[in-house]
């Protein structure tokens, strides 16, 4: 049996930790609550360990890995680099079409595969109709953890035409085994490209509409404005990415700054926080990039849809993937919640050597004790929610 | 810049702790230039000093810790990768530490990027990797009393946690 | 209710039926909001609700009762039990007591004191201890939180809610309820929201004030029971039920029909108080005391309808930022309200 080292004990809410008063009548104390893997809003098992004065918050714990299913071992023991996409799948399991292009694409970058022109559009369509859906998932939970229950049931239901369109394709709602190495499964439905525009169509008043019912509310306003604010500095000292980066100021969008696919011939502007309602990097901020940015995605949709070309979808799916000797990638990728990168190391045979998966809700989770201090635990929900975590990706 | 410059760079300034720049197998896709593999290999205990200087030097600026991945090389040496980016020049380079399994310590670069915390947590967690002075160095993912450390390639699963069978 | 004595010819008999009458209203009028609370909130939200038990989902309230009744009743281990006992009970009494001094009708009022405005805010205390008893007794670091977060928004608005009624005091000059509703007699220009039945100089002068001050009462009633957007206490997203977390079956729903017997008295106030309580807005025309009757429920029942739509719109508001709403906006328009409701009628 290995023996666990000797660990540092500089943690542990133990006595010191907690302050009591001193020299007054009434003894006063912190109190440690918890926020425990069971919660109807922490947005999956995740548990908060929370010191708290009062009602503010002096100190904040995340404890992760409730759902934590060893993707990275399982990766090593699989017998072709193909069958990690079902698994790359349930990561990040409310965006999987991101997930998976972006593990396909680190392997097409190691083989030096050229995937088909019509491959890359189709792609681009299915991530950003993923990022609406999963941005419409995180709006509407954020309306519930706020106290206002309708605009998640009107986001659900755009929701689903969304994942109509992903059954019509694929098969699958929401794990969907679509994008492959080098290819797709499936090409599109016959009447994918019509029913997509409709949906375009359909969707731009409901966003005006959501607009109007939530994120415009007075008392939705007061609730997010100046509530944990996240400087730009320290964003970018804490690697945090996606609309969190851009709500705290920080113009940084992958899709152009690091392009991959076509996202160079497609016009559209990466949507960055303002301080409208209040500081730059505040909770509306984030929030409203994410309205915006899903203004954004119907753009790119209709480009794609107008300019998709002809071709055969599973031309360059390879019989054999088999990388050369010591070949190793790191590609990044803007998934809905920000960079989701894939380092790939191969030893020359058909399973990877080793595969990390580098989630941006991990890495934009690590944020949430610096800015939860000083709030109230109201103001802590709120925050947790903003950042938009999927536990899946965080544990992996 | 390219890696070749930054190394130079940082020949000049550190010398010794420095020891190669290699280019890796994988050379990316030509139609986008991405040609992103020369890793650079630096010593395990002065990762801390040169990442400062990455940071910090006007030239380079690398402010974002893209992802810190620990690595068992199934040979008896363990590793840790760095992939670093800069949002103000837009630039990305590969840093590599190594450490035998005797001696299993790495200057941790937590100071440098705050994220640093959490993945050098996990890679502790998963790999058995001690960060020297890493403020909270303990298990992430695993439950505290996990024994072992599953990444390995050496890794046997526990028979019993807590009076549970482990393997099915 | 005289000639209910003389038919009975036994004082006690007589008084304890006539006391339980508001039960079988307040659990009739509960079946009714339950159900008009589960479909209004689902038209909003854009989905109809159950469907299949009765036509329509009549029944379904009926099988909610049902079911809280054969509930298994928990209690946790270190709870405090004779407080966690006591607590829906206390509630309930609370809210029941003030349905004693409530205008059903010119003939029936439980008990007719004159001071009845003033017994209904003494009384609506009781509920506060009841809340923060079961936050406490359940041995819960959430629920204490709930407990305690309600009893503060409680006492605050029972300040703009006290001042409200000393503003209709001032231009009815009685306390009790069935005088107050009894001045308003005679169609709708009576009303004191209007201003009530003064020269139509004063009125005009009033009518602002007497409407604001309705609107503020209106938001603190909210306020006291606990709804969105004053919900903290039992804020399902933070504190996952709140006060109410450890409860189950009967003692649940105790709290439950407590709170929606309270939405029906703040409206019932409200309405007693401004709105003409049972006198029809049409003067003589449909009125009487069955008619009576009708019309107080009926308009009561207007604003629980409003309470419930505002419920599922509005997100909520944050503690301080609900004490900031209690003493900084309500408290001070009402002190305006009340000096210059003050100062045109001593004109």
């Amino acid at each position: 049996m290995l023996q666990p080292p000797t660990l540092p004990t500089n943690y542990t809410v133990k006595q010191g930790h907690i302050k009591t008063s001193t020299g007054k009548t009434i003894r006063t104390e912190e109190m440690i609550i918890n926020m425990g893997p069971q919660h109807p809003s922490t947005h999956g098992v995740l548990r908060l360990e929370i010191v708290v004065d009062g009602e503010i918050i002096v100190d904040c714990i995340p404890h992760i890995g409730y759902l934590h299913r060893c993707f990275e071992k399982h990766c090593e023991h699989m017998t072709n680099y193909q069958q990690v996409i079902p698994y790359a799948d349930r990561m990040d399991y409310c965006s999987a079409m991101t997930n998976e292009w972006a593990f396909a694409l680190a392997t097409e970058r190691m083989l030096k595969i050229e995937v088909p022109e019509r491959v890359e559009y189709i792609r681009v369509i299915m991530a950003e109709l993923q990022r609406i859906a999963s941005h419409l998932i995180a709006v509407g939970t954020y309306g519930i953890d706020s106290g206002a229950f309708t605009p998640f049931l009107y986001t659900f239901i755009d929701r689903e035409k969304i994942l109509d369109l992903f059954e019509m394709t694929c098969g699958a709602r929401l794990l969907y085994n679509y994008i492959w190495i080098g290819g797709l499964s499936h090409d599109l439905p016959p009447k994918f490209v019509e029913q997509a525009k409709d949906f375009v169509r359909y969707f731009r008043p409901r966003l005006k509409m959501l607009n109007d019912l939530l994120s415009y509310n007075e008392i939705f306003v007061k609730r997010t404005a100046n509530v944990g604010v996240l400087p730009k500095d320290v964003a970018i000292n804490y690697a945090v990415s996606g609309p969190q980066l851009r709500g705290s100021g920080v113009n940084w969008d992958l899709r152009r700054d690091d392009p991959y696919s076509i996202y160079h011939k497609l016009e559209w502007e990466p949507q960055v926080g303002k301080g409208e309602m209040g500081t730059v990097g505040d909770c509306w901020d984030r929030h409203i990039v994410r309205m915006h940015e899903m203004e954004q995605c119907l753009n790119i949709i209709e480009q794609a849809i107008a300019g998709l070309p002809e071709g055969n979808v599973q031309a360059a799916i390879p019989r054999r993937i088999r990388p050369e000797k010591d070949a190793e990638i790191y590609v990044r990728t803007e998934s809905s919640r920000g960079e989701l990168g894939f380092y790939i190391v191969s030893d020359g045979t058909a399973s990877p050597f080793r595969v990390k998966a580098r989630g941006p809700a991990f890495v934009n989770l690590s944020v949430l004790p610096e800015i939860a201090k000083g709030g109230m635990i109201a103001d802590l929900v709120l925050i947790a929610g903003s950042i938009d975590i999927v536990l899946g990706e965080v544990d992996r | 810049m390219k890696a070749q410059e930054i190394f130079d760079i940082l020949k000049a300034q550190f010398g010794d702790a420095l020891i190669e720049t290699t280019i890796s197998a994988a050379g990316g896709s030509a139609s986008v230039g991405y040609a992103m593999q020369l890793w650079i290999h630096i010593a395990p205990d002065k990762t801390k000093e040169i990442c400062f200087f990455l940071r910090d030097n006007s030239a380079m600026q690398f402010d974002y810790l893209s992802c810190l991945s620990g690595m068992d090389y199934n040979n008896g040496t363990f590793g840790v990768v760095y992939h670093l980016a800069s949002i103000i020049h837009k630039h990305k380079i590969v840093l590599k530490t190594f450490c035998t399994k005797d001696n299993m310590h790495i200057q941790s670069v937590s100071a440098v990027w705050g994220t640093a915390n959490w993945h050098e947590r996990e890679a502790f967690d998963l790999y058995g990797i001690i960060f020297d002075e890493h403020p909270d160095l303990r298990r992430l993912l695993l439950p505290d009393d996990w024994e072992g450390h599953p990444l390995r390639k050496d890794y046997k699963v526990q028979e019993f946690y807590h009076g549970m069978k482990v393997p099915y | 209710m005289e000639f209910i004595q003389t038919l009975l010819a036994n004082e006690l008999v007589v008084s304890i039926l006539l006391s339980l009458l508001p039960l079988v209203f307040i659990i009739a009028y509960a079946l009714v909001v339950l159900y008009t609370e589960m479909k209004v909130a689902a038209h909003i939200q854009d989905r109809v609700a159950y469907m299949r038990t009765g036509w329509h989902g009549l029944l379904q309230p009926i099988a909610d009762m049902l079911k809280l009744l054969q509930k298994e009743d928990i209690i946790p281990d270190k709870a405090d039990r004779l407080l966690f006992r006591l607590a829906p009970i206390i509630a309930f009494v609370g809210t029941y007591a003030a349905y004693a001094v409530l205008p059903f009708s010119s003939i029936y009022i439980g008990s007719n004191i004159n001071l009845g405005a003033f017994f209904l805010v003494a009384v609506g205390s009781l509920v506060v201890v009841g809340i923060l008893m079961a936050g406490w007794a359940s041995n819960n670091k959430w629920s204490l939180f709930g407990g305690v977060r309600s009893a503060a928004q409680m006492i605050s608005y029972e300040i703009p809610t006290a001042i409200a009624i000393i503003i209709v005091v001032m231009i009815t000059g009685s306390l009790n309820l069935q005088d107050v509703t009894k001045f308003q007699d005679g169609g709708i220009g009576n009303w004191v929201v209007f201003g009530g039945p003064l020269p139509w100089l004063q009125k005009l002068m009033l009518m602002p004030f007497t409407i604001i001050t309705f609107f503020i009462l209106f938001v603190s009633s909210i306020a006291e029971v606990n709804r969105t957007p004053f919900d903290l206490p039992e804020a399902e997203s933070e504190l996952v039920q709140g006060f109410n977390t450890e409860y189950s079956g009967m003692r649940f729903a105790m709290f439950y029909l407590s709170e929606y017997a309270n939405l029906f008295t703040v409206s019932a106030v409200g309405v007693a108080l401004f709105l003409g309580g049972w006198s029809s807005p049409f003067g003589t025309f449909m009125s009487g005391p069955v008619w009576g009757l009708f019309w107080f429920v009926a308009k009561a029942y207007v604003f629980v309808l409003v309470q419930i739509w505002v419920r599922w719109t509005v997100p909520r508001l944050r503690v301080d930022q609900l004490m900031y709403v209690s003493w900084k906006v309500l408290t001070p328009w009402l002190f305006v309200c009340l000096l210059s409701v003050g100062l045109i009628l001593v004109l």
